[in-house]
């Protein structure tokens, strides 16, 4: 599946994700790490802690929406692979991210911009890790 | 006004997701495909986000508190071990096999695609497992040497 380069819609969009990361950490205090709020939700410690975390995955869900009401279409999700995959993937990443402590946006965002090193150790291995698999099933197993 | 202020930050993230292709798997795996039909948004989506978090986090990390809470909880380990290095290899794969990451995959709830709820789903069921999992592994002294620097 081609994907088009779009580096305006990209810039914007990663302005957006950096410009939430700040608001977290300015308003309640947190890191924005995607893992810790789906974990959070589902192992609330009070149920103050389970509030915001609900609120922010609502927040989340309502995006597309908002972009159907102002653009007309809902944004595209292309789907690479078939439901076995994907369940075995989708395994895979929430083992992954729990035993890493965190994934693209608590590590790749948040962490690498307070230049943990942790952080930064955590985002090289999974990028380097995504690409050896992208490149062995579009180019070993083709 | 915690929750009020959650709901509208989730709400920002979520553009920013869709915006950016982040939340679209054929983007995502276009990206490390640099082998194939290379599509270099990516660059863009963490370049931008990183220099508005470090930014942002320079100002707001300056201040005594956060305005809706007593502190600022920040993560305080700095191990670098096993679990960090071998959890970020498994996630790399997953990543890998399904262009879905935990962030990129949350706001594409709201489209209602299949392959989203399906992906979501097993990714809970891997955290689930896992936190159990750990706790086990953390119980029986099973907690491997750190590397500390």
């Amino acid at each position: 599946m081609e994907t088009e380069f779009t580096p305006w819609a990209s810039l914007a969009g990663g302005l957006l994700i950096g410009t939430a990361s700040v608001l977290l950490m300015a308003t309640l205090g947190r890191i924005y790490g995607a893992t810790g709020i789906v974990a959070g939700v589902f192992f609330p410690e009070t149920l103050r802690d389970w509030a915001w975390r609900a609120a922010l995955l609502a927040g989340m869900a309502a995006a597309p929406g908002l972009f159907w009401a102002l653009s007309g279409q809902m944004p595209a999700v292309q789907v690479p692979v078939g439901s076995g995959l994907m369940v075995l993937g989708g395994l895979l990443v929430g083992i992954g991210v729990t035993f890493g402590g965190g994934c693209t946006s608590g590590h790749g965002v948040c962490g690498m911009a307070r230049l943990s090193i942790r952080s930064i150790v955590a985002t090289a291995t999974f990028m380097l890790f995504t690409g050896l698999t992208v490149y062995a099933l579009r180019h070993l197993t083709a | 006004m915690r929750i009020l202020s959650a709901l509208l930050i989730g709400l920002v993230f979520g553009c920013g997701i869709v915006l950016s292709g982040m939340g679209n798997p054929a983007k995502v795996l276009n990206f490390f495909d640099l082998a194939g039909g290379w599509d270099p948004s990516l660059i863009l989506v963490m370049g931008g986000a990183l220099a508005v978090t470090y930014l942002g986090y320079r100002a707001v990390l300056r201040r005594p508190a956060p305005l809706l809470d007593r502190a600022f909880h920040l993560p305080k380990s700095r191990v670098i071990d096993a679990r960090l290095l071998g959890g970020s290899a498994v996630f790399g794969i997953g990543w890998g096999i399904t262009g879905f990451c935990p962030g990129g995959a949350l706001p594409m709830l709201g489209t209602g695609n299949t392959g989203v709820l399906i992906f979501l789903a097993a990714m809970t069921a891997g955290i689930l497992g896992a936190r159990s999992a750990i706790r086990w592994l953390d119980r029986h002294g099973a907690k491997p040497a750190p590397f500390r620097h």
